[in-house]
């Protein structure tokens, strides 16, 4: 079969968040998967929704937005902008979860290389955040508990502001 | 949308790159603090500071050993924040294995039609 092994996630520094890993295909299909609306929609949602948004304009300057609502009806969004775009090599974009409270000072800077060998590619992805704060912020989004403490806060949060 | 900060949280506690370097240092088994105080080249007052913050949210525990304080690791402390980030690490394993699955038929395209642009 295709698999490919693991996602390797670490945690290098207090700002910064690594993910390694290999996938069994040249480097620029790899890259595609990444750039290309309809196939970030197949793989992006991660099985725990549908992602009904994938916009991308690849370009320096241009603005990307995906979307996807989970299982039980929550939207989840991020967007940004690109940076530095070498097909095939390297992507580097900025990245804000959209969520109340936060603004394009809060965005993280994803680093993306593409390392090719014997056919197969592997994918080191580097992202830096402002603060540790929001280091965690996102670690938690990828986390369901996570995800729901965040919404409980946010609704106190509400309440409190009510 | 982070945790409510409180310094009896394990997250707070290895949030500190020193206590990490403790912690670091205690991975390899019981140790004095006094041994602590030469692997970190810190003052001993730092030193136990640091210690009383790991030991209030569990993640070392002590016992005397005739004249010397003995620390060591209680690795079920940490799971919470190893849970933590191995979740978000399941994510993108599920990513990834969807990825896998479109890059197999990109690749599959590549070879049908005898080009690969």
């Amino acid at each position: 079969m295709t698999s490919s092994g693991t996602a390797v996630v670490t945690l290098p520094t207090d700002t910064q968040i690594k993910i390694v890993r290999e996938f069994d295909a040249p480097a620029r299909r790899v890259f595609e998967a990444f750039t290309t609306p309809e196939l970030v929609k197949r793989w992006w949602h991660a099985r725990r929704g549908t992602a009904t948004i994938a916009d991308i304009d690849l370009r320096p300057g241009g603005a990307w937005r995906w979307v996807m609502v989970t299982d039980d009806g929550t939207e989840v969004a991020f967007h940004g902008d690109y940076r530095e775009i070498v097909p095939g090599e390297r992507l580097v974009y900025t990245e804000i979860f959209e969520m109340p409270g936060l603004t394009d000072d809060d965005a993280a800077v994803n680093t993306l290389t593409f390392e090719e060998h014997d056919g197969r590619t592997t994918l080191t992805s580097i992202t830096e955040t402002p603060n540790r704060e929001l280091r965690d912020a996102i670690i938690a989004t990828g986390m369901e508990e996570g995800m729901q403490d965040a919404y409980d806060l946010l609704e106190e949060v509400a309440i409190s502001l009510a | 949308m982070a945790r409510a900060a409180t310094t009896t949280d394990a997250f707070n506690a290895v949030a500190e790159p020193r206590r990490r370097q403790i912690l670091d240092a205690l991975a390899g088994g019981e140790r004095p603090v006094n041994d602590l105080v030469a692997a970190l080249e810190l003052g001993q007052p730092q030193v136990s500071k640091h210690l009383r913050v790991l030991r209030e949210v569990g993640l070392v525990a002590v016992r005397d050993e005739g004249r010397q304080r003995m620390y060591r690791l209680n690795g079920q402390a940490l799971k919470p924040v190893h849970d933590w980030v191995k979740d978000f690490e399941r994510t993108w394993d599920d990513r990834f294995e969807l990825m896998d699955d479109v890059l197999e038929e990109l690749k599959e395209r590549d070879e049908g039609d005898g080009s690969d642009q």
